[in-house]
């Protein structure tokens, strides 16, 4: 079974993000804007039509494509990473 | 990633506390949405001067604010960035700025650190990075009106010890707090003690030294915007968020068209009976001619789009301090993708239907340069307000008006709408051109947006930014105008003889449209044709007025317009149905406006992508006219 990703949240959804296989510079502005491994991320109302979505992450909500969503990696435990004290 | 365990506390670099002075140069730091630039506008009023930096697309903002004794002291706010990596543009001159590595601007003397508090521990990662830099800094915490408004509180003197440095708690939108930054810049601020500091390249570990700071400054995290749930589940469901945003854009377009309409005729009125009465107090001489029908006819045609502009300016101003524009872009955006453009250009796109100028203004909102630079590029394409009167003077002389569709539409109307059409097609295929060639592979950086809660817009910040964003275009549309009218005004005026103007026919704008009638003439244009085209990169409704005065129309008081039946029977003999239809589709695509050129120019940093940007569209132009006259010929 292939791993979870953001893009298989649906709205209200929460999951803890593992990781995020992008490139590097894609990383960084992602985890900039809260996107970081262990952090809990919880799926909004998308935009009409479904893409893009909108995340609650980190105390704001931020928009991304769902082309980007799907390179972003669940976690398989429910549990808070270790980073789970960012917040 | 790096390891994020990594997290081991570096120390500030050695610089130590300096000799203290008095600061005269000032940097606005801040993310994306902290409010920054309205606390920069509170502060310096309108005391600013906008530029570019040398080759990059970045605005380079200077004010000046006066402190307590009297002295003015230079802010320069920089672009909205979450790091000071380089990865963008915008984070690269932020950095040079800082690190006083930008031509003309020495190192700043102290930083203004703006910070949406409702969002501390995020936004205080930006703090670590520009705290160890070494000068001396004053952390402003915005919008403090909401996060208390949300039940949230921060403790600023014991996040100030925690930091080492001065923190003020603010609200830019509504005036809170500026007493007191202007007394911190009136002061000899310290460097700040040494501090323990996360390391710098690791994500995580300033995001957890952010956490331990506002943890220890009894930071209590807000309670979600209601109203922002509230609304964003009309705003954006799946049926009521399309239509609003539809509703939302027809209002934009209604107001630009019908509501400025009478503003535009007023301002009108207004340059032509000045003209008038500048002219019946300067003796009959050259310079009178070159002042009133060089200069004030020329800024006229210009300023004419003034208020539309202005309309423009609130309605994009109102969208973007409630909030709205951030979802109108979310909504847009996968529309947009299906052309390779994102959803940040679809309101500097709508803009263009008034005019490029403030619409190439806007791009400044779209993040990476890639995107900014297609936007740019296409905008000229929508159908802005100076095409109107030539598009409507060509299609009542040449096209009788029938109902196509009952009284809802009749030919005129959807000649124009296809005229719409066709702009907007050059855009998409423009835009899918340079994605696969110019612009291929830059900035790898993907679609992301921060969506801010919804507030009210206040009238001053709204005032404010009108103010600036007009005094901009006059600037930069005004001085480029001047000189075009200038230039255009000697070339139909001279050579004189007698120390009589020729006629037109006669004077250099004649011998110009005469050199160029070989080129144009499988366009089925002749040479009055021609000079209309060379006056009309002065404004593309210049042409009318031009066209009016070469075939003598009997001019009334406002001149010959585009409903005169004189003009419209003197093109009717001079043009064949094709080469009416090759001089519509010329003006679709060709950039027939100096001004659009200059401030591609400015924004683009450098002339290369503006001359090219003119060049293609005048190719395609060519093409496309001579492609429309030929296909009416065969079809007749």
């Amino acid at each position: 079974m292939p791993a979870r990703t953001l893009s298989d949240l649906r709205q209200g959804d929460e999951g803890v993000l593992d990781r995020l296989e992008v490139v590097a510079d894609v990383a960084e502005r992602l985890m900039e804007l809260g996107f970081l491994p262990g952090v809990r991320v919880s799926a909004g109302r998308p935009a009409p039509g479904g893409d893009p979505m909108i995340f609650r992450v980190d105390g704001s909500e931020v928009a991304i494509r769902r082309a980007t969503a799907r390179r972003l990696i669940l976690s398989d435990s429910e549990q808070v990473g270790e980073a789970g004290d960012y917040v | 990633m790096s390891d994020l365990q990594a997290t081991s506390a570096a120390k500030v670099p050695p610089t130590g506390p300096k000799n203290s002075s008095l600061i005269s140069l000032v940097a606005v730091v801040g993310a994306p949405n902290c409010g920054k630039s309205t606390l920069f506008n509170r502060l310096t009023g309108l005391r600013q001067k906008v530029a570019n930096y040398p080759g990059v697309t970045v605005e380079k903002r200077l004010g000046k604010v006066r402190v307590e004794d009297g002295r003015e002291i230079t802010l320069v706010d920089l672009p909205g960035i979450y790091s000071l990596t380089a990865r963008s543009e915008d984070e690269r001159v932020a950095r040079g700025v800082l690190l006083g590595e930008m031509p003309g601007l020495p190192p700043p003397d102290a930083v203004l650190l703006v910070v949406d508090s409702t969002n501390l521990n995020r936004n205080l990662s930006l703090a670590a990075p520009i705290l160890d830099l070494g000068i001396p800094t004053l952390i402003v915490l915005n919008m403090s009106d909401d996060l208390r408004s949300r039940g949230g509180r921060v403790d600023g003197d014991r996040l100030a010890e925690q930091l080492g440095v001065p923190v003020i708690q603010a609200s830019a939108a509504r005036g809170e707090g500026l007493e007191a930054i202007r007394s911190f810049l009136s002061g000899r601020p310290a460097v700040r003690e040494r501090l323990e500091l996360p390391v710098l390249q690791d994500i995580g570990s300033r995001r957890r030294w952010a956490v331990h700071a506002t943890a220890r400054s009894d930071y209590q995290v807000p309670a979600a915007a209601v109203w922002t749930r509230r609304l964003d589940s009309a705003f954006l469901h799946p049926l009521a968020g399309p239509l609003i945003f539809l509703l939302v854009v027809a209002a934009v377009f209604q107001s630009i068209f019908t509501l400025a309409q009478p503003l535009m005729d007023g301002t009108e009125a207004v340059i032509a009976a000045s003209g008038l009465w500048i002219g019946s107090l300067l003796p009959d001489s050259w310079f009178r001619d070159l002042l009133l029908e060089g200069i004030w006819a020329g800024v006229g045609s210009v300023l004419v789009f003034l208020p539309q502009i202005l309309f423009l300016f609130v309605l994009i101003g109102v969208m973007e301090d409630s909030g709205y524009l951030a979802r109108a872009a979310v909504i847009a955006d996968r529309t947009m993708a299906r052309v390779g453009l994102e959803g940040k250009a679809f309101i500097p796109l709508l803009s263009a239907y008034a005019c490029a100028i403030p619409a190439i203004m806007a791009t400044r909102t779209i993040e990476s340069r890639r995107e900014r630079l297609a936007t740019i590029l296409i905008a000229p394409f929508m159908t802005c307000s100076a095409r109107l009167p030539v598009y409507a003077l060509v299609i009542t002389a040449f096209l009788p008006e029938t109902p196509l569709l009952g009284p809802f539409l009749g030919t005129r109307a959807a000649a124009m709408i296809g005229l719409y059409g066709l702009g907007f097609l050059a855009a998409v295929a423009t835009a899918r051109l340079l994605k696969s060639t110019l612009l291929k592979r830059r900035s790898p950086l993907p679609f992301t947006l921060e969506l801010p809660p919804y507030r009210w817009p206040t009238l001053q910040s709204i005032g404010l930014r009108l103010a600036d964003r007009s005094l901009i275009f006059l600037k930069r549309a005004g001085t480029v105008i001047l000189l075009t009218a200038v230039v255009l005004w000697f070339l139909a005026s001279v050579p004189r003889t007698d120390g009589e103007a020729p006629e037109i026919s006669q004077s250099f704008a004649g011998s110009v449209g005469r050199a160029v009638e070989p080129v144009i003439e499988p366009l089925g244009f002749n040479w009055k044709i021609g000079i209309g085209l060379i006056t009309s990169l002065a404004a593309r409704e210049v042409i009318v007025g031009t066209l009016g005065t070469i075939y003598g129309i009997e001019a009334g008081e406002e001149g010959p317009d585009e409903g005169s039946p004189g003009l419209q029977q003197a093109l009717q003999q001079d043009l064949t149905p094709g080469a009416a239809v090759a001089l519509l589709i010329f003006f679709a695509f060709a950039l027939q406006c100096m001004s659009t050129v200059a401030v591609v120019r400015r924004e683009t940093g450098g002339w290369r992508l503006a001359l090219l940007q003119f060049a293609y569209m005048l190719v395609l132009a060519y093409f496309g006219a001579w492609m429309g006259k030929t296909l009416v010929e065969i079809w007749i």
